[in-house]
């Protein structure tokens, strides 16, 4: 099948779960409940929101996986070519993940690879 | 032999017998929905028999039984589960975010249905044969995370954001180890095809013919798989000791059971992309000139082969949940940033090199 069939697990997938959760509400009982609808803490009252600024370091790991990743995609076609390209696919590869590298040993340099 | 344990005469015949009495685009129409029909049930027999499994497997381990009640050797404790969790109040808390809410289990199951949809299970048995099956099962499974980060914010609980924040991190750095291990493989393929990848292994599995660069990428493979499909030991995004369930925390009923049933999908669809590339995907072991030994195991069907080597990697992937502590997340991104990444761009260019020589098999 080509690839116009992805249409069809697509709707396959959301149908399964819409369905399950379709049933499940048919057969599950209700109940308000106010303290039943609090978040989850333990069991105390919650304090305060969840929704807060949290640790920078997440966005610093990120940004690096966005640099990686991009370089993992660039290695993709190079990775299918490189036995009929030879040794020119060897050399410069070679000096691409030199390049890669220093990034990378600059971000260990700066700590960014540090969990603080 | 070959021809007998083709599933494309099956689907071939299908097709012929649906043309008889149907336009052409009757027949697409009907055929998609089949393979819809085929690969819900399959997901659905998947989730049972690998959450019984797991059961059983770190049952043994503890030397206990497990599930011994609801049927024989309980093998009937998930489907009484899944009543049991058909039945449950779906609750949503007050403070959370409705629509996100709702939507998480959508994205992170879609996410798991469509990299399904690539894998190679037997000759002629593939739903999808894309020209960039890596590329596409790489891209399409790490769309699940957008639905844990998702799951854990719009709960409004700072267990759920810690979990999903500790997800996040983990699920994207170890992305990278995974393609970049895959990668190792296909320098020497040179296909990104599955189908293509799996044939060229006839005369051998790759984790053999490819020396030790390819043995090293299958362990990085191993590692990093485990990692981003937050099985333990890298379990933290749902540390029940310290965030009780991690992002799921304020999800019951269905929607949490679909949470598992993707979780255990993603650990069958690494495993089936490890398998595949390493392993030799369906084909049948064969070793060098043993004729005889060849053609014994060119009796036992490729779909046997296939899953026989799924579930040595799904045990494997159970083994190290009991076999290792948990790590920290500063050791979690430690581990993948400074020693697997780093290793894995030597053994890239290792293996380039081997391919150039030509000194693999």
């Amino acid at each position: 099948m080509g690839s116009e069939a992805l249409v069809i697990f697509f709707i396959c997938a959301l149908i399964m779960v819409g369905a399950g959760i379709l049933v499940s509400n048919l057969l599950a009982p209700k109940s308000k409940n106010l303290q039943k609808e609090e978040p989850y803490e333990c069991g105390i009252p919650t304090q305060g929101t969840a929704w807060i600024q949290f640790r920078v370091g997440y966005y610093l790991f990120a940004i690096i996986f966005l640099i990686f990743d991009v370089e993992t995609v660039f290695i993709f076609p190079w990775a299918v070519g490189m036995k009929q390209a030879g040794l020119a696919a060897f050399i410069e590869i070679v000096i691409f993940f030199l390049v890669l590298g220093l990034g990378l040993l600059y971000a260990w340099k700066k700590k960014a690879l540090t969990w603080e | 032999m070959k021809a007998l344990y083709d599933f494309s005469y099956l689907t071939n015949a299908i097709h012929q017998w649906l043309s008889s009495f149907l336009s052409p685009n009757g027949v697409m129409i009907t055929e998609m929905i089949l393979v819809g029909l085929a690969f819900m049930l399959f997901f659905a027999v998947l989730g049972l028999v690998l959450v019984y499994a797991e059961r059983k497997v770190s049952a043994f381990f503890q030397q206990r039984l497990g599930p011994m009640r609801v049927g024989k050797w309980g093998t009937a404790q998930t489907i009484a589960d899944v009543i049991k969790l058909l039945m449950k109040e779906p609750i949503i808390n007050k403070e959370a975010d409705r629509f996100l809410f709702n939507l998480a289990p959508y994205i992170i199951m879609m996410a798991a249905f469509m990299a399904m949809a690539a894998l190679p299970f037997a000759r002629g048995l593939q739903a999808l044969d894309f020209d960039i099956g890596i590329l596409y099962v790489a891209a399409v499974s790490s769309l699940g995370v957008i639905g844990i980060l998702l799951a854990g914010w719009s709960s409004n609980n700072k267990y759920s954001l810690i979990g999903a924040m500790r997800a996040g991190a983990q699920i994207i750095s170890y992305e990278l180890s995974v393609a970049l291990s895959l990668l190792t493989i296909v320098v020497l393929t040179g296909s990104l095809q599955l189908s293509v990848i799996v044939e060229s292994q006839a005369d051998g599995w790759w984790l053999f013919k490819g020396h030790i660069p390819a043995m090293i990428a299958f362990l990085i493979f191993l590692i990093a798989s485990t990692a981003e499909t937050n099985r333990g030991p890298f379990d933290l995004a749902e540390a029940e000791s310290e965030l009780t369930a991690g992002f799921h925390t304020e999800y019951s009923g269905l929607k949490f059971a679909f949470f598992f049933l993707a979780e255990f999908a993603n650990m069958f669809i690494v495993s089936a992309i490890g398998a595949t590339v390493f392993l030799g995907g369906w084909m049948p072991l064969h070793i060098g000139n043993w004729e005889g030994f060849n053609a014994i195991m060119d009796y036992i069907p490729p779909i046997f082969w296939f899953f026989g080597k799924v579930s040595f990697m799904i045990f494997l992937m159970m083994w190290f949940r009991w076999t290792f502590p948990r790590l920290r997340i500063d050791q979690l991104l430690t581990l993948e940033w400074k020693y697997l990444l780093p290793i894995n761009l030597v053994n890239i260019l290792v293996m380039a090199f081997i391919g150039l020589v030509g000194w693999h098999f």
